[in-house]
């Protein structure tokens, strides 16, 4: 059984459908790409995944259990943690603390938290950030923190909303070697992305979206031949070639 | 390394023990009964603050609506006195109950708005309050109510002419709402609250229940502000809905807060040692020939702070503390 289902879902918000009967199964330990053109509807996505918001139909299942619906507190509780394309640190406390608000959904207890957020800093390479306040941090120490913070959470699932889109190229090395550290840590990833070089050769499948509709899903050898593929991106000029 | 946190927060203990046995200790040099009247009003406001800031400050839902909460534990705890024959010893706790759970009624509706609409609301909300109990006979309408004057004891909380008992009495409740909020800072409930203040979207991502987080905050900031209106109303001896609900006692109760620091420990108590003496003072001086000339002063205090400094006077400190961290 796949750790994901994501069976038939749709979203609309008012006359724009952002998401048409997406159906896709993700399974345990992998790093899905899902990819697309602007307006594809991955956020739209990520949003029902996470509990953000409830699809207007179809169903998402977590270990074969519906989560669709829900909110976002037992969507995370269930083990679905998320970044977001726009950071969005808790601005007025340190770095650690963000880190702890994360932990605490797993132990009441404040020790424990601060043990587990200072080792999860650690593992994302911003221990020596611990004590400054978020706001201080550059662009890429904000994405780390967001990904430090979902991940003090022991999620089973980790949903990355264009972490590594704005990034120098250097940056965005060291953000790929720490999805491969957290995939290698058991975690499943679904990463919504837009530098397709950065994220093919990351990930193990790849799921593109059109106009709110799942347009293949593939290897991501396969995805870069797809005739459909480079006319969604590219246009139908490029499409022959 | 880890270890800053902890380290910080046994420092503000330090401190705050500190401060408390020296103003324990203030009545030794000061035996002057406005001066000790002008300490007993500070440090009731230094509490009030800090109880408002449990909401305002922490979990950022800016309340400006307390002076319910506070009046209806100044009620609530001298009609139970007047009516029941409780003693106010007791009274005061069911005054801070009755605050508590008339910051949950009020939550339960408005805390479905965010930002400016809740604020808005609670103006609304304490407004209704007030012209309730200002119409209403059982409480004593218009004419407040009178505490009978009973023999001094502990059990009565009155002492005559005595304020001495006050000024600990006051102190203690200050220092519980300090620790109160000290507690919360280093609890996981401190945490969520901040992280809702902060981004809501964020932190229900991380699993905080947003709804009951703020009404847990609203129950605590609630009950401290119905404890500080009981005493107040024990201490003055008479309260109509002028004296312990009117509007402007909601503002009275945030200012030294917004003043001082939201969401720190010692803002509260900084802002209340400043705001209260100026406003004793220059309403005594001035209230007679320049009526409102106080209220400017006031004013221009806020102008100057949320212009200068809009995250409060505590700053000033703290970033001494964070180089040396």
């Amino acid at each position: 059984m796949a750790l994901l289902e994501i069976d038939g879902v749709s979203k609309s918000f008012g006359g724009v459908a952002a998401n048409v009967g997406i159906s896709f199964e993700v399974a345990q330990g992998e790093i899905l790409g899902l990819i697309g053109p602007n307006g594809a509807g991955k956020t739209s996505l990520f949003n029902s995944i996470s509990g953000e918001v409830t699809p207007d139909s179809g169903e998402i299942r977590l270990e074969g259990k519906r989560i669709s619906g829900l909110g976002p507190v037992a969507c995370a509780e269930r083990g679905i943690a998320r970044t977001f394309q726009v950071v969005r640190s808790f601005e007025s406390m340190t770095v650690l603390e963000n880190v702890m608000v994360g932990a605490f959904a797993r132990t009441a207890h404040a020790r424990t938290a601060m043990r587990k957020a200072m080792d999860t800093l650690e593992f994302c390479g911003l221990a020596e950030r611990a004590d400054r306040p978020a706001w201080s941090l550059s662009p890429p120490e904000k994405r780390r923190l967001e990904m430090a913070r979902a991940l003090a959470t022991d999620p089973k699932i980790i949903l990355l909303d264009e972490m590594l889109t704005g990034l120098t190229p250097t940056e965005a090395q060291a953000g790929v070697e720490l999805v491969r550290e957290v995939c290698r840590r058991g975690i499943t990833i679904i990463m919504v992305e837009h530098v397709m070089e950065v994220v093919l050769p990351l990930v193990s499948r790849a799921v593109v979206l059109n106009l709110g509709r799942v347009l293949t899903i593939g290897l991501p050898s396969e995805i870069v031949k797809n005739p459909d593929v480079i006319r969604a991106y590219l246009g139908d000029r490029y499409a022959a070639a | 390394m880890d270890n800053s946190i902890l380290r910080r927060r046994r420092h503000e203990l330090i401190v705050g023990a500190v401060l408390l046995v020296a103003v324990a200790l203030l009545p030794l040099p000061i035996k002057d009964v406005y001066t000790q009247n002008l300490i007993i009003i500070t440090l009731l406001f230094a509490g009030l603050a800090q109880a408002w800031n449990i909401l305002g400050g922490y979990c950022g839902q800016i309340s400006l609506g307390h002076a319910l909460y506070f009046g209806m534990g100044s009620y609530v705890s001298t009609l139970l006195y007047v009516q029941a024959g409780l003693p106010p010893s007791v009274g005061i706790f069911f005054g801070g109950a009755i605050g508590g759970l008339a910051a949950l009624l009020v939550g339960w509706p408005c805390f479905r708005l965010s930002g400016h609409y809740y604020a808005i609301a609670t103006v609304v909300v304490g407004e209704i309050g007030y012209l309730l109990f200002l119409n209403w006979d059982y409480v004593g309408g218009a004419t407040g109510v009178y505490i009978p004057i009973a023999k001094p004891s502990l059990l009565n909380l009155q002492f005559g002419k005595d304020k001495l008992p006050y000024h600990f009495l006051v102190l203690a409740f200050a220092a519980a709402t300090w620790l109160a909020a000290w507690l919360i800072e280093g609890s996981r409930w401190g945490y969520s609250w901040r992280a809702v203040k902060d981004d809501v979207v964020a932190a229900r991502s991380l699993g905080v229940n947003i709804f009951s987080s703020k009404m847990a905050a609203a129950a605590i900031s609630g009950f401290f502000t119905g404890l500080g209106g009981a005493i107040y109303g024990l201490y003055v001896g008479y309260i109509d809905p002028d004296s312990v609900m009117a509007g402007h006692f909601s503002i009275l109760i945030a200012l030294p807060a917004v003043l001082g620091g939201v969401g720190t420990l010692w803002g509260p108590i900084l802002g209340a040692a400043l705001l209260i003496p100026l406003k004793e003072l220059s309403s005594s001086f001035l209230g007679g020939s320049g009526r409102g000339v106080d209220l400017m002063l006031y004013g221009a205090m806020i102008v100057i702070v949320a212009l200068a400094r809009p995250q409060g006077l505590v700053s000033l400190f703290g970033r001494r503390r964070d180089g040396s961290a």
